[in-house]
């Protein structure tokens, strides 16, 4: 069933453990049919424990303690299932490559998720009131939908292409699958009704961006990753000395965390 | 009901560049000046965090929030003119000092031909160089007669720069010495000598040398960190209102300033202004704010839109041509450039300032012969180095994918390895390019917002297709392995950022029937209402306009207190 | 202009509980049936990341979005009324499934009493009992005949429980045993029996074991997580129509559902419904849906916002007390409730469930003597534990400094070891409380919001003293070292949470005189349109209202049934 193989994806490479992943990928979870709840008693783990198996006998462990957990990468807009649509095209916009991380190693789709999540998420501080009319492409976005609502629509558009194209889900297509799919809005080969296939896309592709490159304060460009690939220095106080000078300088990026006395 | 409060001397609309050097004169000289700023309060502390990319230049930190109040825009007068419902083209400014917090600081003094475009096009083309529905019209003030203010202005910001070599004349040098030169200012500046140009370093408020100016405020050096425009300075080094003229205001002992008051309407009596009508945002309270003199200082669209919602002055009509409120609106043609891609070299783009810049101005102006041209004046152009911030740093080259493996690659690649080189393009006006109220569309207040018709012309057309052969030339000459040269001019579009110089509305001139105020920008109509901004440019140079906007800010200051001493017409 | 779409059997317009129960019995009925919901589509794995008091609870995650429409509020009516801009008192649903996901799942039957109210009060305490401008009114039903459609309603959503040894007669008993019994719980069951009281489980839509409905629908149990009301159910547990009754519906397929439709107006013609206007809330388009039966069921309040804006049926007025539209308003009375601090004993209350909880109804209804009292009816008086969540989870005796050292000690020592005994308080109508349309605030389309105008009354206050009282008692008689109990009902106000039981507006009864709907929910002078929800109580009882809604749906359902097969006044 569709649910079980994206806990298995989430599960794979990020939560530690998680009682509640078991028990769902094991509960025969299903939409769409009748069935809509059910579980196995057993596999729910007592609280305290901090392994469990789960069914394929692997164990998971909790993080060590001497490494930091990030914390910050939890959703607080996207469904797990946006969240995993939103973080294989971001991946495919900007992939890990000779060059150094991926929109996946960054955080992108973590990024995405929280920008989504406040102000920017809500058009708050844009013109929104009616009427709505058809504008003139010069004239600018003139829809209702907010941010967020778009997002969902695109990317639940993007799930139905997958699924009527491909006759999967868009994280379980092969690389140049999900290419195609992205084309396909890049394009507007994508006829849609509500939101712009292209607009979307540019959507996805500015958050990338800012994903990739923003301070990493906002839940992206993990550990400066995306400043170090072009050699960015970030958060400097002064290039005085350098402004001036032909050879290319090469720095150790900082970030805006070390511009706070941290006592 | 609003609360009538006691009458001051001179009441300011909007504390930016133009209600700061107002307040500064003015009280200076003894004058009680209450300054009305509907955003808030702001300070060089605020800026500590600034270096932060997504938040300030692609979140809008800084700028107006269009929830509350935006614009409409439609191409021409047939399509329905649509709000503005998120930032593209320009970004306007808010909260104390205005868009002068978050300017680069480029500051350069329009040219002489500017002054007297029209008499001085047709004595040297003829009439028929002027095409039909174009505008232009004499300003009625001279560069010379300008030139003190200029000078004041510069003083008082601290600018930095060398002589331009084709410019208006200099009573004195820059107060402070020009910006450091990078190697790519170096790479420029021999291309267009080897072309026999003549480049200089770019005239700049972002200061080169700690500096105290003639009011004593002394600030710091440029530190080149690459956060000036859509940024505040969190060393207070880039001249802006707070840190230059509102801190003399103040001290004066003579200004009061209140944040968080938006004023709604002018009022006036008899041909005379008698005060404001504006709203305490933050409680919603109404207030009269009486004063024998008004300053309207806000920015060229809420001047504009101020005196069109106050019923002051006639309002421009596009069909007789009549009319002033709204008029002779211009924009800033953009779309001529270049960029260069180097292979072998990589440059610290990441480094550098607003204003730290080579420029020259061989096709500026009337600096060259237009006679098989088919455009009036043009652009400077120039190459600044602002410092490549990496989220909006992603130039490749034509051919690379949009995205994906290669597409990333080559934006890593290029990132320290591309070169842009444009011209600032000046921007004539038309009949069909006006403003006025929208019919549609209100602000948070229920006040119609403004509406603009504009949309580029032929003329601007032809002069991107010439600019942008020139700056692809000079890149060439700079030795760049790849160039690309953009001589293509679009429909004009909103959703794009091109430059928050917007210009006119209110204009000056020498006559009533074609400005809206005479040249110390006091209105016509209204002998004690004074208009200041770049809403006064009959149309806009090819240069930024803060350097001009601040001589005539200085002018009206002067005008203000004559006026003062002696009510009635200055001119 | 609006589309018109080909016309349906029925048209459903909001789909949560009433809407979900609706579809389903019509569907599998045989009719055909459209389902218009506001808000977005809805499902389980949506709260994979619920556990978040943040963003659910105190950033109101699932709630209407207030900036495009809210609701007026007013105390009485000479004062204005004026937007709740934020919530506070009472947080409305949106989206599929509408409240009926973010509840807590407390599951009850009204008392026989309730529907005979006036009656049975005055053949107990005469006429007089009842203060004048009370406009309590028996429902037109009795509990017997309602009992069948309880029973289907809680089959349905597989209601845990024991019986209340107080409450009125049960055909059957509960699907599934009653929830667990923690410690807390175990110590008020004591209480209350070394009071001689008569405690029993909460009845409880959060499903003690795994159940299969008769519909074939599986849910699984309950994990006692802590996250129930404001919070979608991510283990599909809890009772909610996305999880039971709509996939039934759209198994039938014979049901439409259409999301982010937004029906503006009830379309009717010489006194028959024609169908509704809507409009695609992601496009901005409008459409008409045609049906031969419309039925409402959306909120308390929307249901009979859409009446007025539709002009169906009398609006109510408050001078004469006639009219139907907007009558009978009421809420819920909360304040009557006691907290007790144990300093040697430590509970795990972060554990819980929204409906895990042990309730008496010793002081509700009429199951008490009113004749010393100054009020009719009382309360349920329960302690529930549904999971302390930490934000909210600051109960401090009082003394404690509201903030500092000592506040953040005494809240981290007491996290755990309070205990609160609170009083579902009834709420009487009157005839100066009301709902209507605001003469000045709109929604985002420019449609009047609803008008609110209500305020606690002496019934309550003297109510809230007797409960209070007694909820102090059983706290002292569980043991705890020190208990606070709270005795004083303010004046209502609309910034601090209380309960979302908003009920009336629409109501059921016996006479077209007296109500808008008969006791099948359908409207007196439009018999194919049929309101459903809480908007028919004719008050509000000691109880959660959603187990009697959910009745009254089922028996509108049977209504529409009779109706579609031989349409006319169903009684």
């Amino acid at each position: 069933m569709a649910n079980e193989t994206e806990e298995q994806d989430l599960k794979d490479h990020r939560e530690p453990d998680h009682s509640r992943r078991n028990f769902l990928k094991n509960s025969g979870y299903a939409v769409g049919g009748l069935i809509v709840g059910g579980v196995v008693g057993s596999l729910l783990r007592s609280p305290n424990k901090s392994t469990t198996n789960n069914n394929n006998g692997n164990t998971t462990e909790k993080a060590p303690a001497n490494e930091a957990v990030n914390f910050n990468q939890a959703l607080m807009h996207f469904t797990q299932e946006q969240f995993l649509i939103m973080e294989a095209a971001t991946e495919r916009i900007f992939p890990a490559d000779d060059n150094g991380p991926g929109a996946k190693e960054l955080g992108v789709a973590y990024f995405i998720d929280h920008q989504l999540a406040g102000e920017w998420g809500l058009n708050g501080r844009e013109y929104m009131q009616g009427p709505f009319f058809k504008g003139e492409t010069t004239q600018g976005y003139q829809g209702r939908l907010k941010r967020r609502e778009i997002f969902d629509i695109g990317l639940q558009e993007m799930q139905n292409y997958s699924n009527k194209k491909f006759q999967k889900k868009f994280k379980d297509l092969t690389p140049e699958q999900q290419d195609t799919v992205l084309k396909a809005f890049e394009t507007d080969e994508v006829k849609l009704t509500t939101i712009s296939a292209s607009g979307f896309f540019k959507t996805i592709f500015g958050s990338t961006m800012e994903g990739a490159y923003a301070d990493p304060l906002y839940g992206g460009n993990g550990n400066m990753g995306g400043w170090k690939l072009k050699n960015f220095p970030g958060n400097q106080m002064s290039y005085t000395k350098i402004i001036e000078q032909d050879k290319f300088e090469k720095m150790q990026p900082v970030s805006l965390r070390e511009h706070l006395p941290h006592s | 009901m609003a609360t009538k409060l006691p009458k001051t001397d001179v009441v300011v609309v909007g504390v930016g560049w133009g209600g700061g050097i107002i307040a500064s004169e003015l009280t200076k000289s003894g004058l009680n000046v209450v300054g009305l700023e509907r955003g808030k309060e702001r300070k060089t502390e605020d800026y500590y965090m600034v270096h932060d990319e997504l938040r300030y230049a692609l979140r809008y930190e800084m700028f107006q929030d269009l929830s509350r109040e935006t614009i409409t825009f439609r191409g021409n007068e047939k399509i329905r003119a649509l709000p503005m419902r998120s930032y593209g083209s320009f970004l306007l400014g808010d909260g104390l000092g205005g868009a002068g917090v978050h300017w680069n600081g480029m500051t350069f003094r329009f040219l002489p031909y500017d002054f007297q475009i029209k008499t001085q096009t047709i004595e040297r083309y003829g009439k028929k160089k002027i095409p039909d529905g174009m505008t232009i019209q004499d300003w009625g003030i001279t560069y010379d007669e300008l030139e003190p203010y200029f000078l004041k202005f510069e003083k008082m910001a601290g600018i930095g720069g060398e002589e331009n070599p084709l410019g208006g004349k200099r009573s004195e040098k820059y107060p402070t010495p020009p910006m450091q030169v990078s190697p790519v200012m170096k790479l420029f500046s021999d291309a267009c000598k080897g072309l026999k140009y003549h480049p200089y370093i770019m005239p700049s408020a972002n200061l080169s040398e700690q500096y105290t100016n003639p009011d004593g405020i002394a600030r710091a050096a440029c530190q080149y960190c690459g956060f000036c425009e859509r940024f505040g300075c969190e060393y207070g080094a880039k001249a802006d209102p707070v840190v230059t003229v509102l801190p003399v205001a103040k001290n004066t002992g003579k200004f009061e300033l209140r944040t968080h008051s938006n004023v709604r309407r002018i009022l006036h009596k008899g041909g005379k202004a008698t005060g404001v009508m504006y709203i305490d945002t933050t409680t919603g309270e109404e207030y009269e704010q009486p004063a024998d003199i008004v300053v309207m200082t806000s920015y060229v669209f809420n001047n504009t839109r101020l005196l069109l919602l106050s019923n002051m002055g006639k309002p421009y009509d596009s069909k007789t041509g009549t009319g002033v409120i709204g008029r002779n609106y211009a924009y800033q043609v953009e779309a001529a450039a270049g960029v260069g891609f180097f292979e072998k070299k990589e440059f610290n783009l990441f480094s550098g300032a607003g204003a730290m810049a080579m420029t020259m101005d061989d096709f500026n102006g009337d600096n060259f012969d237009h006679k098989d041209l088919n455009f009036i004046h043009g652009g400077s152009i120039s190459y600044s180095q602002g410092g490549n911030r990496p989220i909006q740093n992603n130039t490749v080259p034509p051919g690379t994918p949009g995205w994906g493996k290669d597409f990333k690659a080559a934006s890593i690649k290029y990132a320290n390895r591309n070169v842009s080189v444009w011209a600032e393009g000046s921007c004539m006006p038309y009949r069909h390019h006006f403003l006025d109220l929208d019919t549609t569309y209100k602000d948070e207040f229920g006040d119609p917002l403004i509406r603009i018709t504009f949309d580029f012309e032929e003329r601007d057309r032809e002069m991107v297709k010439f600019m942008g052969a020139k700056c692809g030339e000079i890149l060439k000459e700079m030795g760049a392995d790849k160039v690309v040269a953009y001589t293509e001019q679009g429909p004009y579009e909103i959703t794009h950022y091109q430059s928050t110089h917007n210009t006119g509305g209110v204009i000056m001139g020498d006559s009533p029937d074609t400005s809206a105020v005479n040249n110390y920008l006091q209105m016509w109509d209204f002998d004690n209402c004074f208009v200041v901004g770049a809403s006064a440019f009959a149309h806009n140079g090819g240069y930024n306009p803060t350097g001009t906007m601040g001589a005539l800010s200085y002018r009206a200051a002067e005008g203000i207190i004559k006026y003062h001493k002696k009510p009635g017409s200055l001119v």
